[in-house]
């Protein structure tokens, strides 16, 4: 075997080695893939689960918590004072515009209707309860804001979950939801 | 070195016949028995071998718990708690075990301290300290992972949080932290992932291990005065000088980590990690093991945006970058000279890094807010600026004091006048200075 025989013609080793290479670097490729892909979430994990909860027995200024999806979800019947409270904020004191709501265009702004469950129902605030920080969950009716406040870093949310001092980049998001009923919320 | 003749003689028969076909025994004796070390070693130098005996302590300790451990979020809390209470000596495999973690913790940042104070980074030795950042990573990934297995309240906000970390890289972040979970959130298939990867990554700290080693038998040693080794005079054999040295600090080392075994078990723990993981309540006060402290305040430190990077991002590559760094440290520091015994002005900065560092660990220990803040920011400006900017510039402009010509030489004059120092100069009249 000389070194000159790869510059001429094509020989049948040059064709193997190509082959051989090939099927390698595809043979990799395949075989790691399913190395990565049971990482992901799996079938059951992933079952999109709803779930119903009576909010009846909600009076203003009561909350709950329910787990959703593995994470906790605040479902909150705010007073008026809340309510008017995070109404009065202007759009620029905000840290994130974005009213992080499933439930409408995502360009829209954190208003706090929009942050809410809408007209007529602007007493109920359902939000996922994980600051969007590193993920802890807030506690409820602390913090300068009157609303969230995060014991991990720091992070203040308002009235309407929205975050307003902090290192916590967003809003708390409001997950996809629907009056089933005046006192059944289903969540998902 | 490498390149010295081997002088490993088999004694007996079956010796011989190894030897001519697989020379295993005469490996060891190069590397351990007859291998030359500088003869100024001091006990700053003892802590690798002190690594060597942690990691065998915790590979050990490992395999025996994962024997009783369950890693399914229904009963792991309680497997723990079996361990604890009803598996025989149970209770004292896990206190070694956690408590081991921590030690090799202490033991791992005195080493490296050890290696920035006399300059060990420098050339010829870049490989083998980036080895020994690498075997750093593993050993922070896999203590991670281990925090979690007990899934404790701790254990579990500590995963969401560090976890939680990936998010903050826009676009990738998400799915990067869905697929280190397996789910939305911290769950089973967390557990399950973490517990096989603690049980992995030992292996593979080993294996960088190995590598280091080999890196370190090819340069061969540094020694306090940052002077390469030149004669036969300079060196010492392994044994019985280097095995009697370690082994002694081994023996203090390992009579310490037994106090705390047996005295203070829980001291470095958290006692929040005795409450059972609740995904709906986070603890008032989320702290990361001890030795992960420095890092944490560092993340915390970045509250403020930085043009397009915001401040959680920026809190997050601030913190990888504190290790990351350290790959780059043999570049920075322009000095020629080794060891901070010949640098006075770095010597300084040295223990203010140290003392800075610890500062950093402290501060990580304390609420994110106020004066706190102000004090960790102050203190990650310090840890970024000794690497970025003090330690290249000082190079430059630092007068040194005069080096030795050769290690002899420097044994030779701290020893002033007396009997052995008469006995070396005699055995070596041609390094007498």
């Amino acid at each position: 075997m000389t070194q000159s025989e790869g510059a001429g013609e094509p020989t049948r080793r040059d064709f193997l080695y190509i082959a051989t290479g090939m099927a390698g670097v595809v043979g990799a490729g395949s075989f790691a893939w399913p190395f990565i892909d049971q990482m992901r979430p799996d079938a059951s994990t992933l079952a999109v689960s709803s779930i119903e909860v009576n909010v009846e027995a909600l009076e203003p200024g009561m909350s709950l918590t329910v787990k959703w999806r593995g994470k906790p979800v605040f479902i909150r019947n705010r007073t008026e004072a809340e309510i008017e409270e995070a109404k009065a904020v202007a759009l620029s004191d905000l840290k994130d515009p974005v009213a992080r709501n499933a439930n409408i265009s995502g360009a829209a702004e954190a208003t706090d209707i929009d942050r809410s469950a809408g007209e007529g129902k602007e007493n109920w605030l359902v939000m996922i309860g994980v600051c969007t920080h590193l993920g802890c969950i807030p506690l409820g009716q602390a913090g300068d804001f009157g609303g969230w406040f995060c014991p991990c870093h720091g992070s203040h949310y308002d009235t309407a979950g929205r975050i307003r001092k902090g290192p916590a980049p967003q809003n708390l998001p409001v997950p996809v939801f629907s009056f089933v009923s005046d006192s059944v919320i289903k969540i998902g | 070195m490498s390149s010295d003749h081997s002088t490993y003689q088999p004694a007996t028969g079956f010796g011989k016949w190894m030897d001519a076909r697989l020379p295993l025994m005469r490996m060891v004796h190069d590397s351990f028995v007859s291998y030359p070390v500088p003869r100024n070693l001091n006990y700053a130098y003892t802590f690798g071998g002190i690594l060597m005996v942690m990691l065998v302590v915790q590979l050990l300790t490992g395999i025996v718990l994962a024997m009783h451990y369950a890693a399914d979020t229904a009963i792991a809390f309680q497997s723990v708690e079996k361990i604890m209470r009803d598996v025989n000596s149970g209770w004292l495999l896990r206190y070694m075990h956690a408590n081991g973690a921590s030690f090799f913790f202490v033991a791992v940042y005195i080493h490296i301290a050890r290696g920035m104070y006399y300059g060990s980074y420098k050339a010829p030795r870049e490989v083998l300290w980036i080895l020994g950042v690498v075997i750093l990573l593993l050993m922070m990934a896999t203590a991670f992972m281990g925090y979690v297995l007990p899934w404790g309240q701790m254990s579990f906000w500590g995963a969401t949080v560090i976890t939680g970390f990936f998010t903050a890289f826009p676009g990738i972040g998400e799915p990067i932290q869905q697929l280190l979970l397996g789910g939305f959130a911290v769950d089973n298939p967390t557990l399950n992932r973490f517990f096989s990867l603690h049980y992995l990554l030992p292996f593979m700290i080993t294996g960088v291990v190995i590598l280091h080693v080999w890196a370190l038998h090819v340069t061969g040693q540094t020694n306090p005065t940052g002077v390469e080794v030149k004669s036969k005079t300079d060196t010492v054999p392994f044994t019985p000088y280097a095995t009697v040295k370690d082994g002694l600090a081994m023996s203090v080392f390992l009579m310490v980590f037994a106090y705390f075994i047996f005295f203070m078990p829980n001291f470095l723990g958290h006692a929040d990690n005795y409450i059972p993981a609740d995904s709906l309540k986070t603890p008032a006060h989320i702290v990361p093991e001890w030795y992960f402290l420095p890092f944490y305040a560092i993340l915390r430190a970045i509250t403020f945006n930085i043009g397009p990077i915001d401040s959680k991002l920026g809190g997050v590559l601030a913190m990888f970058g504190s290790i990351a760094v350290l790959f780059v440290l043999p570049w920075l520091d322009t000095s020629k000279v080794r060891s901070a015994v010949y640098r006075p002005w770095y010597k300084l900065f040295f223990w203010i890094f140290v003392a800075n560092a610890i500062f950093l660990g402290w501060l990580g220990a304390k609420p994110a807010e106020g004066v706190y803040t102000t004090m960790a920011q102050v203190a990650t400006l310090y840890y970024f600026a000794f690497f970025l900017v003090i330690l290249p510039v000082l190079g430059l402009i630092e007068t040194p004091k005069r080096l030795p010509n050769s290690i002899t030489e420097a044994v030779l004059a701290k020893k002033g006048g007396n009997g052995g120092a008469a006995a070396s100069a005699a055995a070596s009249p041609e390094t007498r200075g």
